[in-house]
């Protein structure tokens, strides 16, 4: 525990020292601000329903940009030489390296907090749906950083990791869109549907937060962080 | 402290390590020494943990590397090759980092750090981001990370490559100051590395152990130890028939030939120039019944460059 807590330290604090998660950051709000306000003139409704429609694909461009670093960049400078030699468990750095990437999401996120509050400057917006919608977006952030961490142990190549992690994350964005289901045999289309992102996220966003669509994003995101750690494992099959 | 049985290492078809045997006890500093890809990096890597093994077994600490990997990396300060380290971090915040990851009791983590910063001279830099330091000060804070948890085993990865000469000095004395104390494994391909830090020298060559003994046991295995250089105002042929014929002297190589006077390198034969000095005055002795002005007359130690070459150049027959 302690050790995790020491990785996530060591993980947070280089958020911070990069200029590159700052511009980042900068321009996934101005972007989703600007997208938002865009419409919410023309609509006249007191809610935050395009802020979260826009929120899946924001993050699949904003999500592999956080997590490109973690691991390709320790194998491009060789200190994952340094890290893999302490006397740290491999689950312990994956979950250090996760939590920071999720501190790192959360607080971005977060300062979206001036779109709900002009919002109810504006008018008397369901609280239910913006808390839901919230949940949601830090859910579905869970998971594709998971995705973009396991990525980024593949290879020592950020740009590699970026775009690899993207194509998952869009390819579940994409696959429970309706021109994927029409297109899809019938009887698989539960299953198609149960693997898409954005079904989950829109009904926990509904401000319903359904055990289903938590184990869905619980386990995309436990499934990832496994496959990480079982990968720095097979560095050790001789 | 370090007993390594058999350990071979592949990659793919390629054999890196095949076969290594060696034990290193407790408070002594051995050198590593070959060519580079002779293996030292991958067996040290699998010492550390880094990397299993295909096959053998090492045991750090009385650890297994592969099966207590941890326990190894409780017990050892490994310093990788190039001294990879954080380079958005200031020293003394990744000081701190590890002494957190090594469990480093509160306590006493201060005044731990505090001694570490000391004793590799890191006063200076502590303030400043790792990414701006020079090779000489990156490479000390790689052993100050090493050192921290005052390790028993220290296994340093050419400690020494890429630094300028006053660097060179400043860590080698630093590794002296730590081998007072600890058992250090190092790996060099640099010779005199090993004369003024090691007590007792590995030579690997081609993922194999081709010698091992303390540097003046490798030096006399080398034709026997000393040559003797002569300088003569004699005629080349004359020297090298003259000279040559004398019992004791196993080979006589020209070194050139100027305004008459030759010069040529004298190979003892072996152990019948027991003493000292004793191939030197005989080949005075030649050069007197020959009637030779002599113009210089010098004895020279095989050094250890002589031991690496013939041993690492495949000409394996040159030691027997």
């Amino acid at each position: 525990m302690t050790n995790i807590l020491t990785i996530f330290r060591k993980e947070l604090r280089s958020y911070w020292n990069s200029p590159v998660a700052y511009i980042f950051a900068t321009v996934f709000l101005a972007l989703i601000s600007w997208l938002f306000f865009e419409n919410f003139f023309l609509e006249g409704q007191a809610n935050l329903r395009g802020f979260f429609g826009i929120l899946p694909l924001a993050f699949v461009l904003f999500v592999p940009a956080v997590t490109m670093r973690l691991w390709a960049e320790e194998k491009k400078l060789g200190t994952i030489e340094l890290l893999m030699t302490l006397p740290l468990r491999d689950h312990e750095v994956v979950l250090g390296k996760f939590l920071a990437a999720f501190a790192f999401l959360s607080m971005t996120v977060l300062l979206s907090f001036p779109l709900p509050a002009i919002v109810a400057l504006l008018g008397h917006p369901d609280p239910g749906p913006i808390v839901g919608g919230y949940v949601g977006a830090l859910l579905m952030g869970a998971a594709f950083l998971a995705i973009g961490i396991f990525v980024s142990n593949l290879t020592s190549n950020q740009i590699v990791a970026l775009v690899l992690s993207f194509l998952i994350a869009i390819l579940l964005l994409l696959v429970d869109s309706g021109a994927v289901l029409s297109k899809a045999p019938a009887f698989l289309a539960p299953a198609v549907e149960f693997l898409g992102v954005r079904t989950h996220f829109e009904s926990i966003e509904r401000g319903v937060i359904d055990s289903r669509d938590l184990l869905y994003f619980l386990s995309v995101t436990g499934f990832f962080l496994y496959l990480n750690v079982r990968t720095i494992e097979s560095r050790k099959w001789a | 402290m370090i007993e390594v049985q058999m350990l071979t290492k592949s990659f793919g078809p390629v054999e890196a390590v095949r076969g290594v045997s060696f034990e290193v006890s407790r408070g002594e500093v051995v050198g590593f020494l070959g060519p580079n890809g002779a293996g030292k990096t991958t067996t040290m890597r699998m010492l550390v943990g880094y990397i299993p093994p295909s096959s053998g077994t090492a045991r750090l600490a009385g650890y297994d590397v592969a099966r207590d990997s941890l326990e190894v990396r409780r017990r050892v300060g490994y310093l990788p090759e190039n001294a990879p380290l954080y380079n958005d971090m200031m020293v003394d915040d990744f000081l701190a980092t590890i002494a957190g990851i090594r469990q480093i009791d509160r306590a006493r983590r201060r005044s731990r750090i505090d001694a570490t910063i000391q004793e590799c001279g890191l006063e200076k830099v502590l303030k400043k981001d790792i990414g701006e330091l020079s090779r000489g000060y990156r490479q000390r804070v790689g052993l100050a990370a090493a050192l921290l948890h005052e390790p028993d085993v220290m296994i340093l990865d050419e400690p020494t490559s890429g630094l300028d000469p006053n660097q060179i000095t400043e860590i080698r004395a630093l590794i002296r100051q730590i081998g007072r104390e600890k058992t250090i494994l190092l790996s060099t391909h640099i010779l005199p590395e090993v004369s003024a830090t090691c007590g007792r020298v590995l030579i690997i060559n081609d993922g194999q152990i081709v010698a091992s003994g303390t540097p003046d046991e490798l030096t006399a295995r080398v034709g026997g130890g000393d040559a003797v250089v002569v300088a003569v105002r004699a005629p080349r042929d004359e020297v090298r028939r003259r000279i040559g014929a004398r019992p004791g002297v196993r080979d006589v190589r020209i070194l050139g030939e100027e305004n008459g006077v030759t010069r040529a390198s004298i190979a003892s034969a072996g152990d019948a120039h027991g003493a000292e000095g004793a191939l030197a005055e005989d080949v005075f002795r030649c050069a007197v019944e020959a009637g030779w002005v002599v113009s210089e007359l010098r004895t020279e130690r095989a050094s250890l460059e002589e031991v690496f070459r013939s041993l690492t150049v495949g000409e394996r027959e040159a030691v027997s």
